[in-house]
């Protein structure tokens, strides 16, 4: 192998290539018309465009890939994980057109990808399966002759099923007949189909995988476990190696486990066997992943090994560097996702323009896998993830607390992003306790949920005052010039007096009234409390000294849209500023743009209508989110580009207005 | 480069009595100028907001720059003059930054006496183009008002420098290459319509402004016609019909933005001026002035350590330093602008006004503007001295003074008496702007001296006349002539009289200075035509 194409976008893609790049080998990118100016197009030695942002037309298109590999002398083909990854058609095109798939053999993927026949496989080749009964025979006697004999707590479940119908879990045998009926009535109801199958109900289980590394040998080996049980709907949050609480047996015997189900498979490359691991120390097999997974990096850390590098190898047609007797575990590692995603409204994504962007230092046990730089435009074409920030200690408590200093270092404005839900899962005290485990399982954001997403309070005063003083102290810098002339101060100066400046803002839930006093004292005055405020502002770091304390936070503004980025949480604020919002209105007059891309619901007007200020124009969806575009002030319609389901970009004008006619 | 080594005694008996006495005058001017600042009665202020406009100093405060500083201008016009109170002459002028371009704002005050123009708030209105002029700074007129006050007609609308002039004025300075920007915020009634009417540019504001030569009243009494103020000359009038004004604003928020965009289509960039450095803070505390200077008159002080509380890094790089040793004359950089200043440090002989025309034409030579630093008794007087011809000395330097083309701007920090006054750029010798103190004193001698004339006189007539004049008789006799001097030559009396441009506290004189320097740069630097010096 001597060039590697890389058939993937973001931190994997940049990830791959920094370990190809180390290796020697020379990279080729790939990017959708989305991607064109993104990172890991910057970062490889070439690259080739695909095709439009959707990912249907450009990273799922296996044709167009190997046409780029095909144009760039590119040998290999490295496919990241997600789009193509888990691919057996495209592994088997990229062998037919003479290139390295680098990954597990068409046949293995295949394999795994049927679900219920990789059970039927593992079954047989004495991987434990969640025990249950999927027989034919639907007669109640023997369907509660199956759940007596897994053990209850059992879960009925509608065969047909899907989304909870048909679901009942079943405490005792004497209610097992009453539970059934039901779930049997809901299957026929929502499925047209009343077969259920029954399994052992797991109360609390936790989400712990094995990652596996096979090469073409016959060699295959264990690189220990990760525990990704906290998760919502089904997507890891945060995922740490080891497991806690592991014993060396249960991890000797799930190792063993996972080999064994690799080897049945004729597995060869990194794979991940999913476990779901009760309380009571069972564990049952619930997928394999044929490819390299997004919490590889907490692996790597424990190992000290880099397992893209393995890949290379096993690809190459090496053996595996090292066996199971030379793998040992160091420390401890933790890896949060960081995504542009709004916890405030059910996690929906949230793409937009990262307009600052900010990391912890790396190294000292800290690493973070990114594909974005500030400026870059999270789209709503992909997975809406900034960055991954994995930290390592040499204990678990020592990880956590690099982990909170990560985060606290982490920043990001823009669009809305899950920084302070992480941050709240990491200061919780189920996940960071004092003395002893944690307390995981994959319940765990339900369990915990309102201490996770608390409910969004009035900012603090700290924050109120760090924007003011923000907003003081950023007229200097842009009144900058070569020479730094005496009326170029913003001290507020006045001869003889003090000015006392009023400055409105909002915080989202309630307006706010501050006093700026202009004197030599830097007071701020909220709501009849005086504070003493001090600071500066260099580029966007704000250091300031509050009632005798000092902080520092990141100072951004956008117009009259304030952020104020600290350790303990972001705080938005809308600066209420009528002279810069006449300014603002007016110069709104001759557009209205979309504000993201989206479809065009409904339009609510006709050209040449007469509307008032506030009134309802048109209805945009973008990101299942409905917006209203409303009129900026009274005035008339003038030209109407789009109709109803017409798809949009950003910035693009929807609503000719003239104010005022 | 020498920074001036400061000898001041800060924990001494007499530093600490000076500086009570002198923060006494200071705490009263700030007392003063901030019920000045409130302008009209509570009322008068609830009726103005209650109609939906902004206070006039809430609408200088956001046409400027956010933060920036404003150099009010005659802040005690008007003050204890008339019968009426009219704080601030009902007008608020001064320099402020708009978008980066420093403008003279012009703001009546309609909460006082409705903006009506008493004869100082004329003048205050003219003294504050004439600074648009002569420093080149683009005029924005904040209008809300009533006109002339007509009681006082006489002294208000028919000499030269009355409300004709304010039109007259803007017509000039529209031709100088000065722009004129009018926001109609109230009423412009009869002669002040013309100020929108002469502006280059102009504002109107929705329900509020109107602008007519002749009010409904008057419309009524003259043709009979019934007609609303909005209908005879209302934004949508002014806006959509007659033209008089160019924008339509939907509130006093909106105009003032309004005025900040055009301020922002000005295309203006200030002239070459003299080399500037980076700014550096005096090595003292500029508050120490109040320790050295105190209140006394009599009691004399070396005027380099008020220097060295001004100036840059403290460096006065001192002209003839040995020679007529009672002016101080040497140059200095205040916040990176080179100055040439010319300071008292005693009264005024031969040698020194010598000195003093020598280091005013250096100035003129340099392009390097002058600061005066004025505290002058007067120039010494004597047979020996008339007969060595100081009054030929005196007159050259009045008369480079009086030609000098660079900007000079005069602070007085002491005494301002007699021919002093001329040698060292008063009113009269056309300074850019004349700054006070609160201790100064101004008048054509010292009350001591002019009770003593007087009383010289009286007795010498008396004697004469072979009467006799007791001590206590004396003493009651110059009684009221102290009192008169001490009222009339008081910076509150001066100030309200626009004698000056405005009193300030002496430890903000750096910052005075600094900002009336920067204002003066929007000017090309001009080299003076000296007349005939008498050798």
């Amino acid at each position: 192998m001597h060039t590697i194409l890389i058939a993937n976008r973001g931190e994997i893609a940049c990830r791959v290539i920094r370990t190809a790049r180390r290796m020697g080998y020379r990279t080729v990118a790939v990017y959708s018309e989305a991607d064109a100016g993104a990172l890991h197009v910057e970062m490889a030695d070439t690259a080739v465009a695909i095709g439009p942002a959707p990912a249907a037309e450009s990273y799922l298109r296996a044709d167009r890939i190997l046409a780029a590999a095909k144009a760039t002398d590119a040998d290999a083909v490295h496919p990241g994980y997600g789009f193509l990854a888990e691919n057996a058609d495209f592994a088997e095109a990229c062998a037919a057109a003479g290139l390295t798939f680098i990954g597990p053999p068409p046949d293995a993927i295949r394999a795994m990808g049927a679900k219920s026949q990789a059970k039927a496989l593992m079954a047989d080749t004495g991987v434990p399966l969640v025990p249950g009964y999927h027989g034919e025979d639907q007669s109640p006697e023997i369907l509660a002759a199956a759940a007596e004999k897994i053990g209850y707590p059992v879960l009925i479940k509608a065969s047909a099923g899907g989304g909870g119908k048909g679901m009942r879990v079943v405490e005792h045998a004497d209610v097992f007949a009453d539970q059934l009926a039901g779930a049997q009535r809901e299957a026929k109801a929502g499925f047209g189909d009343d077969r259920v199958l029954i399994e052992k109900y797991l109360a609390r289980p936790r989400h712990v995988e094995v990652q596996v590394f096979a090469d073409a040998h016959g060699n295959a080996v264990y690189l220990f476990e990760r525990d990704c049980s906290i998760q919502r709907r089904h997507q890891k949050v945060i995922e740490e190696a080891p497991a806690p609480g592991m014993t060396d047996d249960l991890r000797r015997s799930m190792g063993a486990a996972a080999v064994a189900a690799a080897k049945a498979i004729g597995y060869v490359g990194a794979g991940t066997v999913e476990f779901l691991l009760d309380q009571d120390g069972a564990f049952y097999f619930m997928e394999m992943n044929t490819r390299l997974q997004v919490e590889h990096p907490v692996t790597e850390m424990i190992t000290g090994l880099d397992l893209v590098e393995w890949q290379f190898l096993v690809a190459e047609g090496q053996s595996l560097p090292l066996g199971q007797e030379d793998l040992a575990i160091n420390g401890h590692a933790i890896e949060v996702r960081f995504y542009a995603e709004d916890p405030d409204n059910n996690f929906l994504p949230a793409p937009g323009r990262l307009r600052y962007l900010a990391f912890p230092e790396e190294g000292g046990g800290v690493r973070v896998d990114t594909g974005v730089r500030a400026g870059d435009t999270i789209t709503p074409h992909y997975d809406p993830m900034i960055a991954k920030l994995i930290v390592h200690g040499p204990d678990r408590p020592t990880a956590c607390r690099r982990l909170g200093h990560a985060l606290s270092q982490t920043k990001a404005a823009g669009p809305a992003t899950n920084l302070g839900f992480l941050r709240h899962i990491v200061r919780h005290r189920a996940f960071a306790p004092e003395h002893g485990d944690p307390d995981l399982d994959t319940g765990f954001i339900e369990r915990f949920r309102d201490a996770l997403l608390p409910e969004p309070g009035p900012a603090p005063a700290e924050a109120v005052l760090l924007a003011v003083l923000g907003v003081t102290l950023d007229r200097r810098s842009s009144a900058t010039v070569s020479w730094p002339d005496p009326w170029s101060a913003t001290d507020g100066w006045r001869l003889n007096g003090v000015f006392d400046e009023a400055l409105s803002l909002s915080d989202g839930s309630r307006d706010l009234a501050v006093t700026v006093h202009h004197g030599g004292d830097q007071r701020m005055v909220i709501d009849g409390t005086a504070y003493q405020v001090a600071g500066t502002l260099q580029e966007r770091d704000l250091t300031a000294t509050i009632a005798g304390r000092s902080m520092r936070a990141t100072f951004l503004r956008d117009g009259l849209d304030l952020t104020i980025l600290t350790e303990t949480g972001d705080f938005h604020f809308t600066l209420d500023d009528p002279i810069a919002k006449a300014d603002v209105d007016d110069a709104a007059t001759g557009s209205l743009a979309s504000p993201m891309p989206g479809k065009i619901v409904t339009v609510l007007v006709a050209e040449g209508d007469t509307v008032t200020r506030g009134q309802a124009l048109l209805v945009l969806e973008a990101m299942k989110m409905e917006h209203t575009v409303k009129a900026p002030a009274d005035g008339m319609i003038g030209r109407l580009p789009y109709r109803a389901g017409d798809q949009v970009d950003e910035g693009v004008e929807l609503v000719g207005f003239e104010i005022g006619a | 480069m020498t920074a001036i080594k400061s000898a001041v005694e800060t924990r001494s008996e007499d530093f600490r009595r000076n500086q009570a006495a002198m923060q006494a005058l200071v705490d009263d001017l700030k007392a003063k100028a901030a019920v000045i600042r409130q302008g009209g009665g509570e009322k008068a202020r609830d009726r103005h907001t209650g109609r939906g406009k902004l206070l006039p100093r809430d609408r200088v405060d956001r046409l400027i720059d956010p933060g920036a500083p404003f150099l009010e201008l005659s802040q005690f016009a008007g003050h204890e003059v008339y019968d009426d109170v009219v704080p601030a002459a009902g007008i608020i002028t001064g320099i402020g930054r708009v978008q980066g371009t420093d403008c003279v704002i012009v703001a009546n005050d309609a909460t006082v006496k409705g903006g009506t123009y008493y004869p100082l708030t004329v003048k205050k209105h003219i003294r504050a183009q004439e600074i648009a002029r002569e420093n080149r700074l683009p005029c924005i007129y904040l209008v809300d008002s009533g006109g002339a006050f007509l009681p006082r007609q006489d002294e208000v609308f028919p000499d030269r420098d009355h409300f004709g002039r304010i039109f007259f004025n803007q017509a000039r300075l529209s031709g100088d290459g000065i722009p004129q920007i009018a926001v109609v915020m109230g009423s412009c009634t009869a002669g002040g319509a013309y100020v929108p009417a002469m502006s280059d540019e102009s504002i109107i504001v929705k329900g509020q402004g109107t602008i007519f030569l002749g009010g409904p009243p008057l419309v009524k009494a003259a043709t009979g016609e019934v007609v609303s103020a909005e209908e005879l000359g209302g934004a949508d009038v002014h806006a959509k019909i007659s033209g008089v004004t160019d924008h339509y604003a939907r509130d006093d928020a909106h105009a003032l933005a309004i005025a900040r965009r055009i301020v922002g289509t000005l295309n203006r960039s200030k002239p070459a001026g003299p080399i500037l450095r980076d700014p550096e803070p005096p090595l003292y505390d500029p508050s120490e002035i109040y320790g050295i200077v105190g209140t006394d008159l009599r009691k004399p002080y070396d005027v380099r350590e008020v220097i060295a509380r001004i100036v840059d890094g403290s460096v006065f790089d001192e002209f003839k330093q040995l020679y007529g040793t009672t002016l101080v004359t040497g140059f200095a950089h205040i916040h990176g602008m080179p100055v040439g200043i010319v300071a008292n440090n005693g009264i005024l002989f031969s040698e020194s006004a010598l000195k003093g025309a020598h280091f005013i034409e250096l100035c003129d030579q340099r392009g390097i503007p002058l600061v005066f630093l004025q505290n002058i008794t007067g120039f010494m007087i004597g047979q020996k001295y008339e007969a060595g011809g100081i009054a030929k000395d005196g007159a050259k330097m009045v008369t480079a003074v009086a030609c000098a083309g660079v900007p000079k701007i005069t602070m007085i920090l002491g005494g301002s008496f007699g021919a002093g006054n001329y040698g060292m750029c008063g009113r009269a010798y056309g300074p850019r702007l004349l700054w006070m103190w609160p201790g100064a004193r101004i008048s054509v001698m010292g009350g001591e001296q002019a009770a003593s004339v007087l009383a010289q006189v009286r007795r010498d007539r008396m004697e004469a006349g072979g009467e006799s004049w007791s001590d206590e008789e004396e003493a009651a006799f110059k009684a009221p002539i102290l009192d008169q001097y001490e009222h009339q030559g008081h910076p509150y009396y001066a100030s309200a009289r626009l004698w000056d441009d405005g009193i300030l506290d002496p430890a903000e004189s750096r910052t005075v200075l600094a900002l009336s320097l920067a204002a003066t740069l929007n000017a090309p630097i001009e080299r003076g035509r000296f007349g005939v010096f008498r050798m």
